[in-house]
């Protein structure tokens, strides 16, 4: 026999090995939280290739698409019968809240500079990122309290009108998972300064990044619907 | 969105400490109560979860069972007298809410919860302190929602609570609220149920086991996941129209401010339609396991049983206006739902010939379980049947609101999705609990339910077709036809197989009772087919002594026969029992299997949201004490150590320190 096909066949004999290793070596830890890794074993294997936290968020972010999509659409039936309060045209200040917009569009850029931070395991920078876009997040938030006080003062109530209703609803929803996400990026922050995270770290700053890029999203869906399309 | 896909196998860890947490805030460690209630209320084990599921689902069904026992006695006679208008209006209302949340929903996620990770060789779910979640938060909705017949009353809007009719003016009392707020809280433990069955089911399948080679049941419980995944949002969206509009005069159902009525429809049967195939999705799966079982031969065309499933949850998206033919549509849309109802009588009529020819030339052996299950095969097309004469929308103005409709949905989601379950019952009772039902006493039970079922509810057709509607507290004679067509004894009928019915499951709760001291079943009573069986009865705490890997659809069926026949026939010989199957497992097996530890913070968290729900209908202060409660479980569950220090739910491995050790990683 050539040494080629010596090698070959040891290859062969090396590749089926492994593969047996890969069968009968699975991880024999259930999973909890962040997959369940405990860091000696380092990343869970998974039928899909894709961490159970994050196919998770993923399903969690594909219900949450209908949640929105049903506020949408009752915004949409109902905005314009505004019956004899203010409406769109008397209310809306494009600037101000292109402005509030673009504070958000801007936070996403910084989470993602907080999750490549994290991928470098460059805790410093990591964190600075993570309080950089809780602050972006807490501006547009801000933003929002002051426009609802203003149409408030304007003469549009929560229960002024069918529009009124469905606009409060469907914008406060959104600031509703705006503040939540803050939540979520303080106590991310704060776990990671005082080491209280378990498991993979980079995944679970990457699992705040995935919520918060798609209420961003949101927000731009939100945006063109409710505040550019009537104006 | 920024996806940084990350090779799997790459720790990605921080360089610095590990985390030493060995408890929340300091005080909460991990409990580690092994035995006793404690080992229940806290327990992340799957099964545990999923018979706890199964027990309170059980008592929610007696609790709708006898809601439905008074409203057939006021129907039993003209003008009854045994319900006020309005306690028949929630009592209809409670009895529906009750079945589909509190009982055919549960008792499915009881047998998902238990059966996902063993039919695909897992040790466990995906996120065990979120299965714990769903299944405290479905009990606590649960008692939430009933705790409104003790607070004023229940809700009297019937289950899909038409608004603008719910609203305040028509519906003053508590009840809608109640009503609202309980399923609000159910809808959640569905959701955080759903995610984390998926992904289990994509994510924790042992080696070789292909989503083509899953037993039907995990299929279709995936499938079942799915729609709910999509369905609950959209009920909740409308749930919080409802408890603004009534708790923070809201406008959204204000018709005088030019509401539209349609919008609460369109929302709740957006949910509703799906949620119909979210109840008989899991009882077809079952039977889909039952009939193999019983008749000796593999699943005639599992693809299409598979596919069929997952065209029946696609397809359910796109029919849910066949709910509203009678509401004014125009013609387009009718013609346009009408059409797609039908087309979704086709998967479903695949599933019925796959079946039939499952059994065609089997070996076929009547035991209870196979007879629950060929029941459903019958009972579902009756149900079906009738259902097509809803679709097509000209008929449908007709019988609709008649008791036509309810004899139409009875058989489907008591012929399919209940008798399915039972099925469900009898086939996996050995192996949940290690000891059989006793079959005399299910015989009776099946006979029973059967002739009830088709005496309470095959008269509905006829009185329903007379013209009696549907909701009204009382009928009087001179509505009633002559001969054959007599309202009275139809009627009479009707509340007769009522309580029939009402006795055959009471059978079946004696034989739970009768049962509960049989000798141990045996390891495979029903020469078994699939991967849940691999494993002693009952299943130990870490389910398999060794991953399996699986080869083949009907794994275990294959590992036992052996097919020596030539020229393309199959000729199955026995090669190994169960028995020697298991010895093996337990000879391979691994050491230092490491389970997830219990957790209290499940139970708090979900516990903290009907304290925020009785804020909500009575004071403000108590949301904000039940969201403080929330808010702390949340964090508790965050920071809690991933691990419990003393690793009791370990097997213990014989005179080897080092599981100790490994323990404590």
């Amino acid at each position: 026999m050539s040494d080629v096909v010596k090698e070959t066949v040891k290859d062969a004999i090396e590749i089926v090995k492994d593969h047996d290793k890969d069968v009968h070596e699975h991880d024999v830890h259930a999973g909890d939280h962040n997959g369940g890794h405990d860091g000696e074993h380092g990343a869970h294997h998974t039928s899909m290739g894709l961490s159970n936290t994050k196919l998770a968020m993923w399903l969690f972010l594909g219900s949450e698409c209908l949640l929105f999509g049903g506020l949408i659409s009752t915004y949409m039936l109902y905005r314009n019968r505004q019956g004899t309060g203010p409406g769109p045209d008397q209310l809306w200040d494009i600037p101000f809240t292109s402005a509030s917009s673009f504070v958000l569009l801007m936070s996403s850029l910084t989470m993602v500079l907080a999750v490549s931070a994290a991928n470098r395991k460059d805790d410093r920078n990591t964190k600075l990122w993570l309080t950089v876009t809780a602050t972006l997040g807490g501006l547009f938030v801000a933003g929002q309290i002051y426009e609802f006080t203003t149409f408030y003062r304007e003469g549009l109530g929560y229960t002024e009108s069918l529009f009124g209703s469905s606009f409060y609803t469907l914008t406060g929803f959104h600031g509703v998972h705006v503040s939540i996400g803050i939540v979520m990026l303080l106590a991310t922050m704060g776990m990671l300064a005082t080491g209280k995270i378990s498991g993979d770290k980079a995944e679970t700053i990457e699992m705040v990044g995935l919520y918060w890029h798609f209420v961003d999203v949101v927000w731009i869906i939100i945006f063109t619907l409710v505040y550019l399309i009537p104006a | 969105m920024a996806i940084i896909e990350r090779p799997v196998g790459d720790a990605l860890a921080f360089q610095d400490a590990p985390v030493t947490a060995t408890s929340s805030y300091g005080y909460f460690r991990r409990p580690v109560e092994t035995t006793g209630w404690r080992s229940w209320a806290f327990t992340v084990d799957h099964k545990k979860i999923g018979i706890m599921y199964g027990a309170v689902a059980m008592v929610f069904f007696i609790v709708g069972g006898i809601e439905a026992s008074l409203i057939r006695l006021q129907l039993a006679q003209p003008d009854g007298t045994i319900l006020s208008a309005d306690k028949y209006n929630q009592m209809f209302t409670m009895h529906a809410t009750t079945m589909v949340f509190l009982f055919v929903m549960p008792m499915a996620a009881a047998f998902a919860n238990y059966f996902i990770p063993l039919q695909i060789g897992a040790r466990d779910v995906a996120f065990p302190r979120l299965n714990a979640l769903s299944l405290w938060l479905f009990v606590a909705g649960g008692l939430f929602l009933n705790t409104s017949w003790i607070l004023g009353g229940g809700a009297d809007g019937g289950w899909f609570m038409y608004a603008p009719n719910s609203d305040v003016p028509f519906s003053p009392s508590n009840g809608v609220d109640f009503w609202a707020l309980g399923l609000q809280i159910t809808g959640i433990a569905s959701l955080v149920g759903a995610i984390n069955l998926i992904t289990t089911v994509l994510n924790m399948r042992a080696p070789g086991m292909s989503l083509m080679r899953m037993p039907v049941f995990t299929w279709m419980a995936m499938v079942t996941q799915f729609l709910l995944l999509f369905a609950m949002p959209v009920i909740t969206v409308a749930l919080f129209l409802l408890m603004f509009q009534r708790s923070y005069d809201a406008t959204f159902f204000s018709v005088a401010e030019g509401a539209d009525p349609l919008l609460w429809q369109h929302l709740f049967w957006i949910f509703g339609h799906p949620e119909v195939y979210i109840i008989v999705l899991p009882a077809f799966g079952i039977v889909s396991e039952v009939l193999p079982v019983f008749s000796k031969k593999p699943l005639f065309g599992y693809p299409f049983v598979v596919f069929s499933g997952a065209a029946i949850g696609f397809v359910g998206w796109g029919v849910w206006a066949h709910h509203m033919f009678a509401s004014g549509l125009g013609p387009v849309s009718v013609a346009v739902f009408s059409v797609a109802t039908m087309a979704i009588a086709v998967p479903t009529g695949v599933k019925i010939v796959n079946w039939t020819l499952t059994m065609w030339g089997g070996k076929l052996r009547f035991t209870t379980a196979m007879l629950f299950a060929m029941g459903l095969i019958v009972e579902f097309t009756i149900g079906g049947l009738s259902g097509v004469t809803h679709a097509v929308a000209p008929s449908d103005t007709q019988q609709t609101d008649t008791y036509y409709i309810v004899a139409h949905f009875h058989y489907v989601i008591f012929g399919g999705g209940v008798l399915g379950l039972f099925a469900g019952f009898y086939y996996w009772w050995p192996k949940i609990f290690g000891r059989a039902l006793n079959e005399n006493w299910g015989k009776w039970n099946f006979w029973m339910m059967i002739v009830g079922m088709n005496l309470a509810f095959g008269p509905m057709h006829i009185i329903g077709l007379q013209g009696q509607p549907r909701r009204m507290y009382v009928w009087t004679e001179n509505r009633a036809g002559e001969g054959f067509f007599n309202l009275g004894f139809w009627n009479l009928v009707s509340t007769i197989g009522t309580f029939i019915l009402a006795v055959g499951v009471l059978l079946f709760l004696i034989n739970v009772w009768v049962s509960r001291k049989n000798p141990p079943a045996p390891l495979d009573p029903w020469d078994a087919r699939t991967l849940e069986w691999l494993t002693a009865s009952p299943p130990k705490d870490h389910n398999f002594d060794r991953i399996p890997t699986v080869h083949s659809i009907d794994e275990v069926f294959h590992r036992k026969y052996e097919d020596v026949g030539e020229n393309g026939e199959h000729d199955y010989v026995q090669r190994a029992t169960l028995e020697d199957l298991l010895a093996e497992e337990e000879r391979l097996g691994e050491k230092h299997i490491h389970l997830p530890a219990p957790s209290y913070w499940p139970l708090v968290l979900a516990f903290a949201l009907p304290i925020m729900a009785y804020g909500v209908i009575y004071t403000t202060w108590l949301i904000l004490a039940g969201a403080a409660i929330a808010v702390a479980a949340m964090f508790g569950w965050a920071l809690e150590p991933a691990d419990a220090e003393p690793s009791d739910f370990d097997p213990p491995v014989d005179g080897d320190e080092t599981s100790k050790e490994l323990a404590n990683v």
